[in-house]
């Protein structure tokens, strides 16, 4: 049985739905962070199955892989940023729990 | 034999990523994370993306966990409490995301390339000399432009992570 670029699509939309799943369901901030770098991922995977798909002169198209490498890059400069705000909240607040944090709120 | 590497990897990714949104500690969470992009990196490989499955090694499952990790440990969660949960949000929750995914299923199904198999690379794949070559050329703009983002990240996070901020 040869793999289809749909069973990449499939398996990159389902890994998306769990990280958005765990946005939505979870409490704890930390653990939306990891969700939302899951969402990333999902992304990358179904442009890596692209940039395959679309071979070019016998190779896969790059392009799709460039963005890849700066998904990456940029998801980790966000991780530095959003885990010292995440330590700057919790110095302020002593909570990493989304319902304790409502000063915001209407 | 590629099929069932892929089916064993996917569902390794996805099994641990279940485990990430329903474990209540936060270390197993991370830990199952770090798992989870390890059959990530996995299935990169298997789409003749070297490069970037080595990065994905290099820079998620080991870089950016170890900061996850080590901001868990710093601040000392401990595994949550169990509050009470409100099954209202929960269900909304697994609702809306149910929804999504089947609603991406079902443009997936329209796809009309989607049943086609992979072409076969018929060059001999140099990854890592066709990624610089590209990263170097085409795309030489927007690679400075990460430098300068990864610097002013570098420095944001000094200043958040000061004591008293002025």
């Amino acid at each position: 049985m040869e793999l289809t670029l749909d069973d990449y699509l499939l398996v990159s939309g389902l890994l998306f739905g769990i990280g958005f799943a765990g946005v939505l369901l979870r409490r704890n901030i930390i653990i939306i962070f990891m969700c939302l770098e899951m969402m990333l991922n999902a992304a990358n995977l179904s442009l890596v199955a692209f940039s395959r798909f679309r071979v070019q002169d016998g190779l896969p198209n790059y392009n799709g892989q460039m963005l890849v490498f700066f998904v990456i890059t940029v998801a980790a400069a966000e991780v530095a940023v959003g885990l010292a705000v995440i330590v700057a909240l919790y110095r302020a607040r002593q909570t990493t729990h989304v319902e304790d944090i409502s000063s915001l709120k209407f | 034999m590629a099929a069932i590497l892929f089916w064993f990897f996917a569902a390794l990714m996805l099994g641990f990523a279940c485990a990430v949104v329903f474990n209540r500690n936060p270390i197993a969470s991370a830990l199952s994370l770090v798992v989870s992009f390890g059959g990530l990196a996995a299935l990169f490989v298997m789409l003749d993306a070297y490069f970037i499955g080595t990065i994905q090694v290099l820079v998620y499952a080991g870089a950016v966990m170890v900061l996850f990790l080590f901001i868990i440990m710093l601040l000392d969660l401990k595994a949550e409490e169990r509050r009470k949960l409100n099954t209202g949000a929960i269900l909304g929750g697994m609702i809306v995301a149910a929804a999504f995914v089947a609603q991406l299923v079902a443009v997936i199904e329209e796809l009309p390339f989607g049943t086609r198999t992979f072409p076969v690379l018929h060059n001999r794949l140099y990854d890592v000399e066709n990624v610089g070559r590209l990263l170097f050329s085409g795309y030489n703009l927007p690679f400075q432009v990460v430098g300068v983002l990864l610097l002013v990240a570098t420095v944001g996070v000094v200043v958040l992570s000061k004591r008293e901020l002025k």
